[in-house]
């Protein structure tokens, strides 16, 4: 049974975008296998994503420029399937299958 | 929903009221206008209707550069009556790749001016009014209040957040863009405008209700250091111009019925307003997702502009609160080194034409793309972001620090000195060097070069083509 949990995994699409591609191996999609639940047993959200992705995809060691203080960093928007987390929960939004999460550093320059 | 909006008369007390708007519909085009404006005004939706609204209307653009420029050409061509430009730079060689409203003939002349004389040669009939300064604190009110509609070309948060607070106080509608390098940003924010501190129904956002906070300055770069593609930034500015013609011509930033409610408004995008972002990529064609459209949320009720109980004022604003460099500029933990472990780029330079540096290493951590420009004579190029990566490897994998180094420096143990582009990657680099022991324990000098190749071209070589 435990077996059978762990090995549980979601498939999603994680893309990045605004410049923070540079710290995931310069590639703006990934198709990623997520744990479907985290350590404690609790479905996987956005939280927990944020967290696979800093150990497992981030290639860059400048974890600061994602996320600060244990959450995302200031300036970056991230959109379940294209609609901004806020109207979805945030952090506790509980991923689904085939879902798209897109993080996009806001720009400022012009 | 075109029918809707273009058939009812601009009602009084709202955003467009000024005289020249309540005025100028009943008027006839003259025969200069309908010859200029006839391929617009032939567009279903338009009509003459929209184009004597356009003519009415008060447009400022604040910054004349990437984005404001082509913004305001088809502002101009449009026929916005008149059109207020806020900018307090000049113009410069290296703008003019993008900032297409300018020419080689008027670099040093205040942009503002530039930007009017080719604004003038495309569309005489408008009315310019420059503004040849930066936006502030004090002077934002008494310019803003001015126009029906305004457009943030600006190029820093600080200001962004100053144009977007001045835009809630002021119930002005705001399309707001931004670009830098290969990526493009547009939203239309606080439209329809809407009393400060309402908060129960559905309202169009601020700025700050869709961009909280701002990016930490470590992360964020300029144009003049990351780059930046003419046609990316154009086509967000272009993009801005498209909305705010649409938005005063079908006078989608004046409520149906003031204040109505919100079932009986047909959905206008504006109450959760689409982000549209565009991405560009040098190594392929347009694709699937090279534009995608973001749905943001409405009006925050906690929002610390726009929100319920909201202290924020024009007086307040005025007198510097809230303090705007301050709320975009948070502490950063960007190394400083001691003196003994820094040179300036004068020291280095002299002593190496007195021969006392003739075995050293000399490492530059620019970009591959400045580099390539040109360098200290006998430096080896390591772009920062493949020193921290490198470095982060040998730490997780073992492996010796000096494999940091080009192999052509790996073995050797002369000191090291390095250089960035301003100085502040290059004392990173020296610390990280300095904790993978390549120091020898402090017996091998690393020495940061203060102040990087900017302080290079200042102190040492006048020609050195700092980009």
């Amino acid at each position: 049974m435990a077996d059978a949990s762990e090995s549980a995994t979601i498939p999603i699409t994680v893309d990045f975008s605004g410049g923070l591609e540079m710290l995931f191996d310069n590639k703006r999609r990934h198709s990623i296998s997520l744990p479907a639940t985290d350590v404690g047993g609790k479905p996987a959200n956005i939280a927990f994503l944020i967290d696979h992705l800093c150990r497992n995809l981030m290639k860059d060691p400048r974890a600061e420029l994602f996320v600060f203080d244990g959450h995302i960093r200031p300036g970056i928007l991230v959109l379940v399937n294209d609609a901004d987390w806020e109207l979805e929960g945030e952090e506790a939004y509980e991923i689904q299958p085939r879902d798209n999460i897109l993080f996009v550093s806001t720009l400022h320059g012009g | 929903m075109e029918e809707d909006t273009r058939d009812r008369p601009i009602p009084s007390g709202t955003a467009a009221s000024t005289p020249a708007a309540q005025n100028g519909c009943s008027r006839q085009l003259t025969d200069d206008e309908v010859d200029r404006y006839s391929r617009q005004m032939i567009v279903p939706g338009m009509g003459k209707e929209g184009q004597l609204r356009l003519i009415n209307s008060r447009v400022l653009i604040i910054g004349a550069g990437g984005l404001g420029c082509p913004a305001a050409q088809y502002i101009a061509g449009a026929g916005i009556g008149t059109v207020g430009i806020v900018d307090g730079d000049v113009v410069e060689t290296s703008n003019l790749h993008r900032q297409v409203g300018h020419a080689t003939s008027r670099i040093g002349m205040k942009k503002v001016e530039s930007l009017i004389t080719h604004l003038r040669g495309l569309n005489p009939l408008p009315s310019y009014i420059p503004y040849p300064t930066h936006l502030t604190p004090q002077n934002a009110a008494e310019i803003i209040s001015q126009y029906d509609l305004i457009m943030d070309c600006t190029d820093n948060p600080a200001t962004r957040y100053l144009i977007s607070d001045m835009c809630v106080l002021l119930g002005k509608p705001l399309v707001s863009a931004a670009s830098i390098q290969k990526s493009g940003q547009l939203i239309v924010l606080n439209c329809p405008p809407t009393p400060q501190g309402l908060v129960d129904g559905n309202y169009a956002p601020c700025y700050r209700c869709c961009f909280r906070k701002p990016p930490p300055p470590s992360s964020m770069v300029s144009c003049g250091e990351a780059g930046i593609m003419g046609p990316v930034v154009g086509m967000m500015g272009v993009a801005q111009a498209g909305e705010a013609i649409k938005i005063l011509a079908s006078a989608l930033h004046i409520p149906p019925r003031p204040l109505a409610d919100d079932d009986a408004t047909p959905e206008r995008n504006l109450r959760q307003p689409t982000l549209l972002i565009y991405t560009y990529d040098l190594e392929s064609a347009v694709g699937p997702y090279s534009f995608r459209a973001l749905r943001m949320g409405g009006r925050r009720r906690n929002c610390f502009a726009c929100g319920e109980g909201s202290t924020l004022t024009l007086e307040g604003v005025q007198a510097g609160s809230p303090n705007y460099e301050q709320f975009c500029s948070m502490p950063t933990s960007r190394a400083s080194l001691p003196q003994e472990e820094r040179i300036t780029a004068a020291a280095y330079h002299a002593a190496k034409e007195r021969g006392e540096l003739s075995e050293h290493i000399l490492l530059d951590t620019r970009e591959k793309e400045h580099f390539s420009f040109g360098s200290i004579e006998g430096a080896v190029n390591v772009p920062f972001g493949k020193v921290l990566m490198k470095a982060a490897a040998i730490m997780r994998d073992g492996g010796s620090g000096r494999d940091i180094l080009p192999v052509e420096a790996g073995d050797r143990d002369a000191p090291i000195f390095v250089v960035c582009r301003t100085g502040l990657d290059s004392q990173e680099t020296v610390e990280k060097l300095k904790e993978l022991g390549l120091d020898d324990g402090g017996k091998r000098k690393i020495v940061d070069i203060a102040g990087g190749m900017r302080a290079w071209k200042q102190d040492v070589d006048p020609s050195f083509p700092f980009i």
